[in-house]
């Protein structure tokens, strides 16, 4: 687990108890595996629906899988920069983790950008998601995945406030590598929702 | 401005409903006058609304529990009492409408709203006390938890006076739920109260892994972890897996009745079944989720007044991770005929008899436990033994219905619900009512009274066999089930059979009432002074009742499955220590409960589409969350001085319960 490969400073266990940080990771990892649920729900209605097209556009018709794969770039990329304001935290650089945060937080945004600009096209060209059952569960699923993006990148403007005001205090340690966990995850979903949506529906 | 909400909301012209909300009201008013005039709004704001303290918050759990049992309770009434009159030429006294109403707002009140909250606020009362621990893991996001499920459960209260309740049936089946059929506000109460206490349960499981995972006290190895712990831990997992799927297909109705999208509707490639696969997905989960906790009750139970070890821990463990696991693998027995072929019903025919198999490990456990003990027959004793034998009658009628090719022939009808309630009332309901008596004198410091505890259960008892019995005929008969009117005056003896049991099981909820009044007025002869009331065999009884904030001034080591039990024998237990040091407790903090009221109006502004509201109340949940993550000081120290001084006005108890004993 996380906190066997990372070491981070962490507030003294008390009471017997196990100390606030392995709580929390632990924790945290239990609510990833529950949202991972959440998407495999989805993905599995995806895999129901997909091709109830309902006479209207089918994957081909729709997806430019060059854009999306700028968009896959852009967040696989993010990870990375994610990873490496880890690394800066366990230096106890300061000025780079917030930098490398930044620069994750740019990423982001330019993919729940792109996300944005792909979806209101759609709906645009009439392909909205009333339109069909495929085109219900396609705007659900990739939507849902950029809900939690959205919901990361304001949680990376905190964290940015919070190294700023506090420093990299074993709590602050402790939220960023938590962060980090949630970001790596969402990659791997959009690993999933590019592979199932977006590459097979084209195939 | 206020999107659908108009004075034509409530339902003036019902003289029913209207009594029932007046009704409320003033039950309400009269309880706000007496807070006011014994100026309890301050203990009641700092001890109880803002309370991270999983006893509090546990004791919260089960109000909000009998509050809505009396509701649901209410409504089983009316339903049979409707079932007694309208045969024949007779129509009854309730429109269609209204009857629809009620048989869905039963099925959600009970399950979501009565065993949620009853089971969550005895693992919070008992969980951390027995595998000695101070506090859950995140004690915070309990109160979270804790309040969410109360705006829920106030959303289904709002929808009796504001609009109406869902006329769908508690599980929701689309396409009747989608906006085409189902276009009141009704379905939506439904829908977000749903969701909301969902989210609640959700956080609540992973808080309780965590706790039992993480903060056990040393010694206290998995196998050496109280048989409630276990079934709770399991309880746990179903949670943190099943959940999120009903998150997920309550999300996509929402979608369909909101956003005009084509998941479950009958048009555009939309597909219904989906809807019944995904409810199912969670939903059979949740009968584990609220029932293994329960056969963890009648456990602790049984072996504390047999005077015995539980027979077969290590197969009881066994038996209830292999319900776990199974439960994930039975859902499509409750659509036998939706039309799936005849490989796929008889696969979950058989995985549905087999659970059967680590069920009936169990029933044999509780028997060989008590085989040879010494039982004592305090109420506790009593649900238990009830349980046992009605709970095998309700198994085997299960074995029936999980024949695909005799599904066909009783599904949808009353044997079904025969079935279910033989299973839920004694199953969960007994158990919850054992457990409420058993752990009583630890939460409270004061023992129930039992003449009053055995009427009730008499009470229970009776009117479970007078009210279900006749349904199984009325099943096998023929008779469908959600009936507000029948032409067939065959049926009509069994419903009013049905009926009685009903007046029946009303008198033993108010005998329960009447304990609770009685024992509360006798509190100063019931007392608890020893901490341990039943010579209770695990860690809970080790300490005080009603415990200190701290639960335990040091942390014990465990050396038995039987911790506390283990002590008494080698003269460990009630030792003084040599000193003490200071404690760390969480801080109160109203958040959770500001959490829960938002939740709660984000819920209805969204129930009557007042968008501006519900942008503004989830906002304000957002900004909650980022500055409550952002707190660093939330613990505060109980100095070794207090702990002294409370320790030692529990061995002056310990001493004068000797004395006068």
């Amino acid at each position: 687990m996380t906190t066997e490969t990372l070491t981070i400073e962490t507030s003294a266990a008390h009471d017997g108890h196990a100390d606030p940080t392995e709580l929390q990771i632990f924790g945290f990892w239990l609510y990833v595996l529950s949202d991972l649920v959440l998407f495999a729900t989805l993905f599995a209605t995806y895999a129901v629906l997909g091709r109830n097209y309902a006479g209207g556009p089918t994957p081909k018709e729709m997806f430019d899988l060059p854009y999306v794969f700028g968009e896959t770039v852009l967040l696989l990329f993010s990870s990375a920069t994610c990873g490496l304001a880890i690394l800066a935290v366990q230096a106890h650089r300061k000025d780079r983790v917030w930098i490398w945060l930044a620069i994750t937080f740019v990423l982001g945004l330019a993919f729940v950008g792109m996300e944005l600009r792909e979806f209101s096209q759609l709906i645009l060209e009439g392909h909205r998601p009333e339109r069909s059952a495929f085109l219900s569960s396609f705007f659900t699923l990739v939507g849902t995945h950029g809900a939690h993006v959205t919901a990361g990148l304001i949680w990376i403007m905190a964290m940015i406030m919070q190294v700023f005001t506090k420093g990299l205090t074993p709590a602050v340690q402790s939220r960023l590598l938590r962060f980090s966990l949630f970001w790596h995850f969402l990659d791997i979903v959009w690993v999933g929702v590019f592979t199932v949506v977006y590459l097979m529906g084209v195939m | 401005m206020l999107g659908k909400l108009s004075l034509s909301a409530i339902p003036l012209h019902d003289p029913i409903v209207m009594g029932a909300v007046s009704g409320s009201i003033l039950l309400g008013l009269v309880i706000l006058v007496l807070i006011t005039y014994f100026r309890l709004w301050k203990p009641l704001w700092t001890d109880w609304l803002t309370s991270v303290d999983h006893k509090k918050i546990g004791i919260m759990y089960i109000v909000l529990a009998l509050v809505m049992l009396l509701r649901g309770i209410s409504d089983a009434i009316m339903m049979r009492a409707q079932q007694a009159m309208a045969a024949g030429a007779s129509q009854g006294y309730l429109p269609a409408d209204h009857f629809n109403q009620i048989f869905s707002a039963h099925g959600t009140i009970m399950i979501i709203f009565v065993a949620m909250p009853f089971i969550v606020g005895l693992m919070n009362i008992v969980i951390p006390l027995q595998i000695g621990s101070r506090d859950v893991a995140y004690p915070y996001l309990n109160a979270v938890s804790f309040w969410l499920t109360a705006a829920g459960a106030v959303l289904v209260m709002v929808s009796l006076g504001l609009g109406e309740f869902s006329k769908a049936g508690w599980s929701g089946y689309a396409p009747l739920t989608e906006q085409q059929y189902s276009p009141g506000t009704g379905v939506d109460y439904w829908l977000w109260a749903f969701q909301i206490a969902g989210v609640g349960s959700l956080l609540t499981s992973i808080n309780f892994l965590v706790t039992i995972i993480k903060m056990r006290a040393p010694g206290m190895t998995l196998m050496r972890m109280p048989i409630f712990v276990w079934t709770s831990l399991c309880t746990a997992v179903l949670m943190v897996l099943s959940f999120p799927v009903l998150t997920a297909a309550l999300g996509l109705l929402t979608m369909d009745r909101y956003l005009g999208m084509h998941f479950f509707t009958n048009t555009l490639g939309g597909n219904m079944m989906l809807y019944a696969n995904l409810f199912w997905i969670w939903g059979h989960p949740e009968v584990y989720i609220v029932i293994l906790p329960a056969f963890g009750i009648y456990s602790e139970v049984v072996a504390t007044f047999s005077g015995k070890p539980l027979f077969g821990y290590t197969s009881m463990v066994w038996a209830t991770a292999a319900i776990m696991v199974l439960s994930f693998s039975v859902w499509v027995h409750h659509f036998f005929t939706m039309g799936a072929s005849p490989a796929v019903n008889i696969f979950f025919g058989i995985t549905t008899m087999i659970i059967a198999v680590p069920t009936g490990v169990k029933i044999f456990n509780w028997l060989f436990t008590m085989y040879r003990g010494r039982i004592r027959f305090a109420t506790p004793m009593y649900w238990t033994a009830a349980f046992i034998a009605t709970f095998a009658v309700g198994g085997m009628a299960g074995i029936l219905l999980a024949s695909p090719a005799s599904d066909y022939v009783l599904h949808n009808s009353l044997f079904l619900i025969a079935h279910f309630h033989n299973m839920l009332i004694p199953g969960a309901l007994f158990s919850y009512l054992a457990g409420f008596t058993y752990w009583f004198p630890k939460a409270m410091g004061f023992r129930l009274n039992e003449k009053w505890g055995r009427r009730a259960f008499f009470g229970w008892l009776i009117g479970f066999y007078l009210s279900f019995v006749p349904l199984y005929i009325l099943g096998i008969m023929g008779m469908p089930r959600r009936m507000v009117h029948y032409d067939n005056l065959a049926w009509h003896p069994y419903l009013i059979v049905a009926a009685v049991g009903a007046a029946v099981i009303t008198f033993g909820v108010a005998c329960q009432l009447i304990q609770l009044a009685v024992s509360i007025k006798e509190r100063h002869a019931a007392r608890d002074l020893t901490g341990d009331p039943w010579g209770g065999r695990t860690l809970e009884w080790a300490i005080a009742s009603p415990p200190p904030i701290y639960n335990f001034a040091h942390i014990p080591e465990i050396r038995d499955i039987d911790a506390f039990m283990e002590m008494k024998e080698n003269g460990a237990a009630y030792r003084r220590p040599e000193g003490y040091t200071d404690i760390h407790m969480p801080k109160n903090t109203g958040a959770g409960f500001i959490n829960g009221a938002l939740a709660f109006v984000f819920g209805f502004a969204m129930i009557w589409y007042i968008w501006w509201l519900a942008i503004l109340c989830a906002l304000g949940i957002l900004v909650i969350m980022i500055v409550r993550a952002a707190d660093d000081d939330t613990h505060y120290t109980v100095p070794a001085a207090e702990v002294a001084r409370i320790e030692n006005q529990r061995y002056q108890q310990l001493a004068s319960a000797a004395a006068s004993a």
